[in-house]
This record gives structure tokens, sequence and C-alpha cells, in this order.
């Protein structure tokens, strides 16, 4: 019987043990899921997958333009539902030079009668070409608010840096256009405002 | 003392169980208390059982709108957002209500007493998690009253689907989701506790049966994935009610992100549905080959490598989202490399077979058939897996026909398998021969001319979910619908004979299969409500 209670208790040592292990794998990869949301955008930016491109202007590099070499670059530009926009570029598709800084104009025009906020969101394919492009300056990098009937034009100055891979030889521009609250917006020109400070 | 107390206590639980025991049997507690009271591990899986039965054939009714809508080109019988309702619940029920939890009574009934445990390792905690789950599909299937209809998303509940163009009800699915995986969880807790921990004296790991090592196994899976689900569908609670942007692309977020959260919890899943299943088979193969299991060490190992494996493959599911070259090749190499733990189990079974001394009662005509099937879907998987060719066969039918193969004439009839293996040590009785070859009959012809002319109406191109199709499939989906019906009514046959077992029939021995050798056999049947009070000893020689 002494021998049985002993047995006992242990198993109920082993068993708490158990699950308190259990409980704590599970915490663990409770927020493992969470955490992998910051990682994934991590992961693309490093790896430049999925089109997912800087937030902020970046420098030119000073470079010798390849002239034996031309990329075509096109652009493609979409409107979400729920913004009544529309979003024209000056050109289709340019073949420029790699290292030369190029700028194109594109054409936001609100077709509503009230004022609306909204963004262009970009996305580059070949995802691999994304980390050999620079935008030194781009809508894309804050919201709009366009009044009703109002058309503005704004600039995407860019330049394809010379280690660009061989066989690239097109690189496509998405942009799309999406709604933006009015408040999200304010907190999101917050949040890039404490990022800027940062950098 | 506070610390002490719970080392007492199960000392005072197993005297009192002896004690107890004895009044419980003179006047168990009555009605439905006594149901939702128990502690019982062998009345809580009767629950599971039972419960995943009902789910079963509400999912399969579904199923039939489904089948019954596909019978013909054109709209017939319901409108396409009830279709899309149909099919998402069917699978929803179906993995989350038939599949899951029947596992969970099995691994409840027959764990503790194939490795001499008088119970579950936590009783309290297994009644919870059964009662989890009425709660969990109850609120699940309320959803269709509901203004907007239920989840018409399909079972993956892709972004932005489930998110920005989803019906209202959706908050309570993402909530019974919630419900039903905290009841997975705590159901593998339990088993893990009881696996490591209440083990007869004697019984090393590579002692357990298979089954007890693949659920070990599963266990691990569900603790390491469920919480990612459970991640998952809380990102789509609060993109769908407190304006974050996981999944939205206009918010900064990304809806591929989705489909990785959801595969990272999805392909380990598509295991924790079929480990099991192999444990079961590999108990029915040797006992009616009467030949000890052929590579048992390598069958654990096997059944370990399929679990890592399976944390590196779910990108297989997404080859046509635009992934990098390196990511297609990853995935597609890891993938077929699932193929070699899994063709070592398949030749393991067939060579405990050779040279055996077969005989083919239900159960092993079950297990059989399970082998040859489970193949057949394993080799579909094989073809998915190229990522080149995947793109012409994703979203098709092809890869309906894929996963039913392994879900339906894989785990399902493992589940069939093991009940009739097992029927005569819950209930005392056989289960009438006749009945059990018409119900096995009946039941692979009818999966066959279900799901076997899918491969082909996949091949030649036709979408999955899509409540209508070209007239060039006609033929094959009216072949489908028929199976289907003839397999959903011979299910009900299945019902009769377990009603038929239950009231009566054949008096079962303790050993009720001459070649059974597991310790779940050394108990009387029906297996009285308390077993191994006093843990017996057990014998390496048997092995």
């Amino acid at each position: 019987m002494e021998e049985r209670q002993q047995c006992g208790s242990q198993r109920a040592r082993g068993v708490r043990r158990t699950v308190a292990r259990t409980l704590f794998a599970l915490a663990g990869m409770f927020v493992f899921a969470f955490a992998l949301v910051p990682l994934y955008d991590v992961f693309c930016e490093v790896t430049g997958l999925n089109g997912k491109v800087d937030t902020q202007g970046q420098a030119l590099v000073a470079e010798e333009v390849d002239q034996t070499r031309a990329v075509t670059v096109q652009f493609v530009t979409r409107t979400s539902a729920g913004l009544p926009w529309n979003l024209e570029v000056e050109t289709r598709q340019i073949r420029v030079h790699p290292g030369q800084s190029t700028e194109v104009g594109f054409a936001f025009h609100n077709t509503a009668d009230s004022a609306v906020w909204g963004r262009a969101v970009p996305s580059v394919t070949p995802a691999r070409a994304n980390l050999h492009l620079r935008k030194l300056a781009c809508f894309c990098f804050e919201e709009q608010r366009l009044q009703a009937g109002e058309r503005i034009e704004l600039p995407l100055i860019f330049q394809l840096t010379r280690d660009l891979p061989a066989d690239v030889n097109t690189v496509t521009l998405v942009y799309t256009l999406y709604p933006v609250d009015r408040d999200e917006a304010a907190l999101q020109a917050r949040a890039d405002g404490d990022k800027g400070g940062e950098a | 003392m506070a610390p002490k107390l719970p080392l007492h206590h199960p000392v005072e639980q197993s005297s009192t169980a002896s004690a107890g025991g004895q009044a419980a049997h003179s006047a168990p507690p009555r009605g439905l208390m006594r149901w939702l009271l128990t502690t019982n591990h062998k009345e809580i899986g009767s629950l599971y059982l039972i419960f995943s039965l009902t789910m079963f054939f509400i999912g399969g009714v579904f199923a039939l709108v489904v089948r019954a809508e596909l019978f013909q080109p054109g709209l017939q019988l319901v409108e396409p957002e009830f279709f899309n309702q149909m099919t998402t619940m069917h699978g929803l029920i179906m993995v989350f209500g038939a599949i899951m939890p029947s596992f969970v009574g099995l691994a409840n009934w027959m764990i503790p007493l194939q490795i001499g445990a008088p119970d579950m390792a936590l009783p309290r905690l297994n009644n919870f998690s059964f009662w989890l789950l009425p709660v969990a599909f109850t609120l699940l299937l309320s959803t269709l009253l509901m203004p907007g209809g239920g989840p018409n998303f399909g079972w993956t509940f892709y972004a932005p689907l489930s998110t920005t163009y989803a019906p209202p009800s959706t908050t309570f699915f993402i909530l019974s989701l919630h419900i039903a995986g905290i009841s997975s969880i705590l159901g593998a807790i339990n088993i893990i506790a009881t696996v490591l921990n209440l083990r007869a004296p004697g019984m090393r790991m590579m002692d357990m049966p298979l089954f007890c090592w693949t659920w070990l196994i599963t266990a691990f899976l569900l603790i390491a994935v469920m919480p990612v689900l459970a991640g998952a569908v809380t990102m789509m609670l609060m993109d769908i009610n407190f304006g974050t942007s996981f999944f939205n692309a206009a918010g900064g977020g990304d809806p591929v992100l989705f489909q990785h959260l959801f595969w990272f919890f999805g392909h380990p899943e598509v295991y924790i549905m079929i480990l099991p299943a192999f444990g079961i088979v590999s108990a029915i193969i040797p006992t009616f080959s009467r030949k000890r299991l052929f590579g048992y060490a390598s069958m654990v190992y096997a059944t370990g490598a399929i679990a890592i494996l399976s944390f590196m493959v779910w990108a297989h599911h997404m080859f046509t989202v635009g992934l990098p070259l390196t990511a297609e090749l990853f995935f597609m190499y890891t993938t077929m490399l699932i193929a070699v733990p899994t063709g070592v189990k398949v030749f393991n079974w067939v060579a405990t077979m050779f040279r055996g001394s077969i005989s083919f009662e239900p159960p092993m005509l079950f297990a059989l058939a399970f082998v040859v099937q489970f193949t057949i879907g394993g080799f579909s998987g094989l073809m998915l897996a190229i990522s080149p060719a995947d793109f012409q066969y994703h979203d098709t039918y092809f890869v309906v026909a894929h996963f039913h193969y392994v879900l339906v004439p894989g785990a399902l009839f493992a589940i069939l398998a093991a009940a009739y293996y097992w029927l005569p040590k819950w209930t005392g009785h056989y289960p009438n021969l006749k009945l059990a070859q018409w119900h096995f009959w009946l039941s692979v012809i009818g999966v066959n001319l279900t799901f076997f002319p899918m491969h082909f109406s996949g091949l030649a191109g036709m979408p999955r979910r899509i409540p209508d199709y070209a007239l060039q499939f006609a033929d094959f989906n009216l072949a489908s619908s028929l199976g289907a019906f003839l397999f959903g009514a011979s299910q009900l046959l299945f019902v009769w004979l377990i009603i038929k077992c239950v009231r009566g029939g054949e008096k079962a021995p303790a050993k009720a299969w001459e070649g059974a050798e597991d310790l779940e056999w050394s108990v009387p049947s029906p297996a009285p409500l308390h077993t191994f009070e006093h843990p017996p000893t057990f014998r390496h020689d048997e092995k």
C-alpha cells in the first residue's frame, strides 16, 4: 500500500510536470503565430520577395549609366473598390538604362463630389528586381487627400541600379489605390513620423 | 501545505475509485447528469464517438446537398450562395467535428486500456474538453440560420474572402473554431500526460502499442499548431471588428500572410487526421495476420519523421500565389520526401501480412481497404507535389479527389475499422458479420464511385467549389453523385449495426480476436467501468 501511494505521488508529479511543459509550449506557439506577422515582413524585405518596397525615399546611387543595356519598365495602375479615384500614368512603358534616374508623372483624379483620403500601395514584379529598384521620390510614400473633383499630378523618380540581375529585362511596377480612413490616416501619419525620427 | 494537496489527490482518487467504483456500479448517477459530470475515460470516449458520428451525418447531409446540386449541369436545387455555405460547412464539420473528435474518442477509450492505466491523467479536464465540442458546433451550425447565412468562404477561409467579403456571422464562426481548438488542445494535453506518466510498470515507450505512439505524436502536433490556428482566426477577428489590417493590403497587411499562417497550421492538421489511423491499422493488420507487426521501431521513427516533415511543406498548398522559384523547389522536394516514411509504413503493413495466416473479419476488411486506397490518395498527392504540374491541378476536382481519398477511405475507413475491432471490447458482443460485410462492400463501391471520377473531371479542368459546370463533365458528376448517395445511405447500416451490437449478439470473450495481443484484451468484454486500478505488470517477452 505504501509503495502504491509513493508510485501515485510520483505519477502526479510527472503529470503536473508534463502539463506545465505543454502549457509553456502552447503559449510559445501562440506568441510565435503573432511573431510571424513582423517576421514575414522582415523576411520579405530582406529577400525582396512579394514586391514589398521601402516606404521612404532613398538617395540616388552615383554610378555611371550603363548605356549598353536597356530595361523595360512597365507601369500598371489599379483602383480598389470603394475609392472613386482615377490614377493615370503618363506612359505605360519606358526603356531605361541601369544607373539612370527617371521621372514619371502620375495623375490622380477624384471623381467623387467630396474630399477623400487615398493611398497608393506599390508592388514590384519580378520580386528579384525589388532590391535593385531605388525610389528617390514617390507618391506612394504618403497618403493623398483630394478635394471633390480635384486632379493632381505627382511624380515618381526611380533608379535601377547597375547590379540588376542580367536576366531581368522587364520590371513591372503596380500601384493599387486604396481608400484611407481619415482617423486611421492621422494615426498612420503619426506612426510614419515616429519612424522618420528614428531614421 | 498547499503543494502537498495535489500530491495526495490521486492517491485519494484511486482509493475512492475502488470504493466509490463499487458504489457507482450499484447506484450509478442517473439521467443527463451522469453524462454531463462523468470523468470516466470510457464514458467520455463513448460521448466523443457518438458526437462525432452525429457530426458525420450532419456533414454528410451537407455533402449530399452539394452532390445533389452537381447531379446535373445547371442550377437546380439550391442558390449558389447556399451551395457555398454547404461546401464550407461540410468541410469544417467533417474535419473539426467528425474526424478529429472520433480519434480523440478512440484515444480516450483505448489508450488507458492499452497502457494499463486506470483512467486518463486529467479526468475532469477530459470532461471539459468533450463538453466544449457540442457548444462549438451548435454555435457553428447556428450561423446557417443567421442573416447573411453561415460561412461561405471554403473550409480554408482565406482572407479577404473571410474578412472583407464575409457574412456578418463570421465572428460566430471564429468563436466556434476557438472553442473547438481549445477542446483539441486540452484533449492533446491529456493524452500526452497519460502516455508519458501512466504506463504500467515495466512498459517502456518502445513497448507501447503503435496506436499510443501515433496518438502521442499527433498530440504534439496539436500542441504545436492549434495555437497558430487560434492566432490566425484572432487576427481575422481583429481585422473584421477592430480595424486592424493583418490581411488587408489597403492598411499595409498582406492576404498571402493569411495563407502562410493557415497552412502552417493546415498541413500538420492533415497529419493529425491520419497518424492515429496509421496506429489503428498497425494494430489490426498484425491481429488478423496472426503475426507481430513488421518493423515496429521503423514505424515509430517513420511517424516521427512524418510529423517533423509536416512543418516544412506547408507552401505546397500555395504554389500558385507567386512564390519565388527557390521556394517552389524547396517545398516540392520536401513534400516528395514525405513519401519515404509513408512508404516505409505501407511496406511494413504489407510485410506484416506476408506469409501471415490472414482472415478477413470486418476490421481487417476496412484496414486492407485503407492500405490500398490511402496509397491511391498518396500517389495523387505526389502528383500534386510536382510544382509545375500543380499550376494545372490547383483548385480543381483533382485536389478534391486527392484529399477525399486520404480522408474518407483513409482516415474514415480506419475509424470504422477501429469501431469494428473494438466493438466487442466496448459492448461485449461481436458486430453482426453479414451486416458488416454489406456495410463494407457498399462503402467501398460508394466511395470509389464518388471520388474516382473526380480525378478525371479535375484533370480535365473542372474547378472546385462551383455549383455549375461545363457539359463535358456531366457523366463524371452523375457517377460521383450516385456514388455519394450510395455511400451516404450505406452508413445508415453502420448505425443500425451498432445499435444491434449494443443490444445483443454473439458474446465476445476477453480476447475477442484470436491474434490480438495488446493489454486491452486482458480485461473482460465488455470492459467494466473501472479497469487496471491495480496496474498490471507488463512483461517484455510479449513484444
